[in-house]
């Protein structure tokens, strides 16, 4: 669980040894800590041409007490900065490019330690013309190119703004809030679309979940166990889910954060109905329902024969298509409202492959599929549908990863360290907030920009 | 008297550890560890956290003197509300289901609106007590006034006085093993060694049911490894009980052996109580109605009653008391202390002679669907860790009745001393 690596390279005869041999040194991540600030110091703000989008910028930089300075060509900055972000949505042709340059190279070069890089663009399927539709793709090969570049813990990431969006962009506080602070420790290298949507009324940033439940699947330890604690941290109700055999620690999380125990095997024809009972001793409807649970019965796939196959597809993806099926029954008490969240976890082995787990990324990738599917068809109902997907996340069971293979799944990606698993639950509790209405069908990576499925 | 309660009082639900058999998983585990898990479970799946509940009464049969507030220690250690009052009780193997009627009669008369009744018991942590020579030898050098008196008290100790009294299953007042008491009994009814083999294997066969389709997910959280009980056999058959030896009884016709009798066996449980008005307050659906209860004694020292007969006592006047035959309940808890007990019982009931002698009726009782009867399995599979079996017993039937959505349930269980508990739930509307 622990990376002994990086803790002998950051402090004492370690760090002098790796500062002599050049060795790579993993930073210390920033991570959310209550009454943290949202940067960590001064974040300039830029522009192509200063629009609506870069006013809701300096909006919610106000709201959340952040410093801000303006970034310009050739300026210098006299902190370190905690984040620059530049609206790029205007950026129409190449020469606007090189404004984008001029903006963000000093402010880069100043960046502290865990900075945030944000760059705004458009969706260049929506561009007008084929040097900006060209110009909007550059942004994502230049804000991954910047993600790689970063070091101290430094992400970049950008965010598409489609037309309704960058016309009443205030459903961008939201994910610009999370890609700012320290939430987003894991995340980089990644490119987000908002949509225009109808915010609900104003929510406590502290609280996003008050008075809501949310139900969490496969809850008894890891992940899953840390997901429930950054929900209930935001003052939501979790029903917190495991098979029987995990009732135990199930319980310990459940009393740890004021949930209830709900110890289900999710793969039976009354999943759904048994989970919509217990929410509906708490509440008329569901808010948000996070799809966790998951197995890996791991072998070459020429040797996975039928019921390692189904196993794995049962699990990780039969049962939630057939739990959602249930919840989203408009007239099931404890079902999922209208405009409630429902958020999968994907991984990047469903995005690129992983020998030996054929079965595994199948599923994984079926998730995807589904979250895209779904995405599109609840838009009217309000009800968002997204994934994360996990790159390598320190836990009980990749520290069984044999040491040699371990090792290069953690150094493998742009932070040079593996995530934890909390990193995984603050990308799911910010696409299951409600200021993140505009953010649906998409597939977020917490995998720290790894190479793997790249 | 009349059954109808002042206020109804209903079961919530319920949680206990699997049952481990005794010197297995639980080995480590203090009867504070046992009823404590059940508790955290219990509040786990309730999101009780905090809370503070009317009452918590619980018990153990096999308890240490540093037990001696063990339910309120225990209350203390889980997550409830430490302003939650708690006290022991101690009915031998009726501690569980005594808890659960003290805790509902004080729902009932509005003095609580919710309680928690539960029990637990380790035999692998059984409390060794020293030998009354050596005990007395080392209170006399306590209290000595000088080293040569302290020597000299100390000097009457002996080898022999080292080994420490074992704690015994037996009767105190007949130095007769429980199940020696019901070998007698069984044989006075002529009770085959068939018949119990099969009730045994039906028990298995509920159990591992239960657990299959689902019905115990709610009743039970996993503790230290174990998800369900030790002592369940899945694969039970009476060929294979066939060929186990006798353990008590003599000679040709003993037909108890450790197949068909209930083994020791660590575990605790918890039920959760309260009265409609605090269900409906916490969003929680009542699944049965505690309707009405009772408790008898025979003498068994004397030999004029079987030691594990007095439930059949009890259940007559309780019967009586809610003008209810023994046919109009649709499940039957009949405890198996052994599968003998629960046949002596079915037994007295069919006996025209027994009910119009002895219990005092115009006729028998007569003869229950077998079908109603343990449905879920019960002890011989899941093991009887004495004051926590009733709390299984009650939650297991208020989720039987509540699944069937209506009907009637009656419970018996037998306990040491020659007393018996017993009582009646229905299905909530």
């Amino acid at each position: 669980m622990t990376d002994t690596y990086a803790n002998f390279v950051n402090q004492g005869f370690g760090k002098s040894v790796a500062g002599q041999l050049g060795l790579p040194r993993p930073a210390r991540l920033r991570r959310f800590e209550r009454g943290q600030d949202l940067v960590a110091g001064p974040v300039a703000v830029g522009a192509v041409r200063p629009g609506p989008v870069t006013e809701s910028i300096r909006a919610t930089l106000a709201a959340a007490s952040a410093e801000v300075v303006t970034a310009e060509a050739d300026a210098t900055y006299s902190a370190k900065l905690g984040a620059v972000i530049v609206d790029a949505t205007t950026a129409r042709t190449i020469d606007d490019l090189e404004v984008v340059r001029g903006i963000l190279a000093p402010a880069v070069k100043a960046l502290g330690k865990s900075g945030r890089v944000v760059v705004l663009g458009a969706d260049p399927a929506g561009a007008e013309s084929v040097e900006g539709a060209a110009v909007q793709q550059s942004l994502e090969g230049l804000t991954r190119s910047i993600g790689k570049e970063l070091r101290a813990g430094g992400t970049a990431n950008l965010l598409r703004l489609d037309e309704d969006a960058q016309r009443d962009p205030s459903v961008l506080a939201g994910p610009l809030r999370f890609f700012a602070s320290s939430r987003s420790a894991y995340v980089s290298g990644q490119p987000l679309t908002i949509n225009g949507a109808t915010l609900a009324a104003d929510t406590d940033p502290e609280q996003p979940f008050a008075g809501q439940v949310a139900v969490v699947t496969g809850a008894a330890r890891g992940i899953g166990a840390d997901i429930a604690r950054v929900f209930a941290r935001g003052g939501a109700h979790v029903v917190v889910v495991d098979i029987p055999a995990a009732g135990q620690p199930l319980s310990e999380v459940a009393n740890e954060i004021g949930g209830t125990a709900l110890q289900l095997d999710i793969t039976s024809a009354e999943a759904g109905t048994r989970i919509a009972e217990v929410v509906a001793r708490r509440a008329d409807k569901l808010d948000v329902i996070v799809h966790n649970a998951g197995i890996t019965r791991d072998k070459l796939f020429v040797n996975t024969d039928a019921e390692r196959w189904s196993s794995v597809l049962d699990v990780n993806l039969r049962a939630e298509l057939a739990i959602n099926q249930t919840l989203l029954d408009d007239s099931l008490a404890g079902g999922l409202r209208d405009g409630g969240r429902i958020v999968g976890v994907a991984s990047i082995s469903g995005i690129g492959g992983n020998r030996g787990q054929a079965n595994y990324a199948a599923s994984k990738a079926g998730v995807i599929g589904a979250v895209r599917h779904e995405g599109v068809h609840l838009r009217a109902r309000g009800i968002t549908v997204n994934a994360v997907a996990p790159g390598f996340i320190e836990t009980a069971m990749t520290s069984k990863i044999p040491l040699a293979t371990r090792e290069v799944g953690r150094r493998l990606n742009s932070l040079i360290q593996g995530g934890l698993p909390i990193d995984v639950g603050e990308a799911i509790a910010f696409l299951a907030e409600p200021g993140s209405a505009g953010v649906t069908g998409q597939v977020l990576r917490v995998c720290g920009q790894s190479q793997l499925g790249a | 008297m009349s059954s109808t309660s002042p206020r109804d009082v209903v079961v919530l639900g319920g949680n206990r550890t699997p049952f481990a058999r005794s010197g297995g998983k639980y080995l480590a585990a203090s009867n504070q560890d046992l009823l404590t898990a059940a508790l955290d479970g219990l509040v786990a799946r309730y999101a009780l956290q905090g809370e503070r509940i009317g009452e918590v009464a619980a018990g153990a049969v096999i308890k240490h003197s540093r037990d001696f507030n063990l339910t309120r220690e225990a209350v203390l250690g889980s997550h409830l509300a430490a302003t939650t009052p708690a006290y022991d009780i101690q009915q031998a193997c009726g501690t569980g289901l005594e808890a659960a009627i003290l805790t509902s009669n004080k729902i009932a008369l509005g003095q609580i609106d919710s309680a928690i009744a539960g029990g637990a018991d380790t035999t692998s942590d059984a409390p060794l007590a020293l030998n009354d020579d050596l005990r007395r030898a080392l209170m006399k050098a306590n209290y000595a006034k000088t080293p040569q008196q302290r020597l000299a008290a100390l000097a009457t100790v002996r080898p022999s006085q080292l080994v420490p009294e074992q704690p015994a299953n037996s009767e105190p007042r007949t130095g007769l093993s429980m199940g020696d008491h019901m070998a007698i009994t069984a044989k006075e009814w002529g009770i085959t060694r068939e018949a119990q083999d099969e009730l045994t294997v039906r028990s298995h066969q509920g159990l591992a049911a239960s657990y299959d389709r689902g019905f115990q997910d709610d009743l039970v959280t996993s503790y230290l490894g174990l998800s369900r009980d030790q002592n369940l056999r899945p694969d039970s058959s009476v060929e294979k009980l066939a060929k186990l030896k006798p353990v008590f009884g003599k000679g040709e016709g003993a037909t108890m052996t450790a197949g068909n009798s209930t083994p020791l066996t660590d575990g605790a449980s918890a039920v959760l109580l309260g009265s409609r008005e605090w269900a409906d307050s916490k969003g929680l659906q009542p699944l049965a109605r505690f309707v009405d209860a009772e408790t008898a004694a025979v003498d068994y020292v004397s030999g004029a009653e079987g030691l594990l007969m007095a439930p059949a006592y009890a259940i007559a006047r309780l019967l009586e008391r809610n003008n209810l035959t023994l046919q109009d309940f649709d499940f039957y808890e009949i405890h198996e202390a052994f599968a003998s007990t629960v046949l002596c019982t079915l037994a007295a009931f069919e006996s025209e002679e027994f009910c119009r002698d002895r219990l005092g009726l115009d006729g028998a009782l007569g003869s229950i669907d077998r079908d109603r009867l343990n449905v879920n399995g019960s002890s011989l599979a899941a093991g009887h860790p004495f004051a926590a079996t009733g709390g299984r017993i009650v939650a297991s039937l208020a989720k039987a009745l509540h699944e069937k959505g209506s009907g009637r349930g009656l419970i018996s269980v037998c306990a040491a001393g020659g007393q018996g508990v017993v009582a009646i739930l229905e299905a909530t509307k």
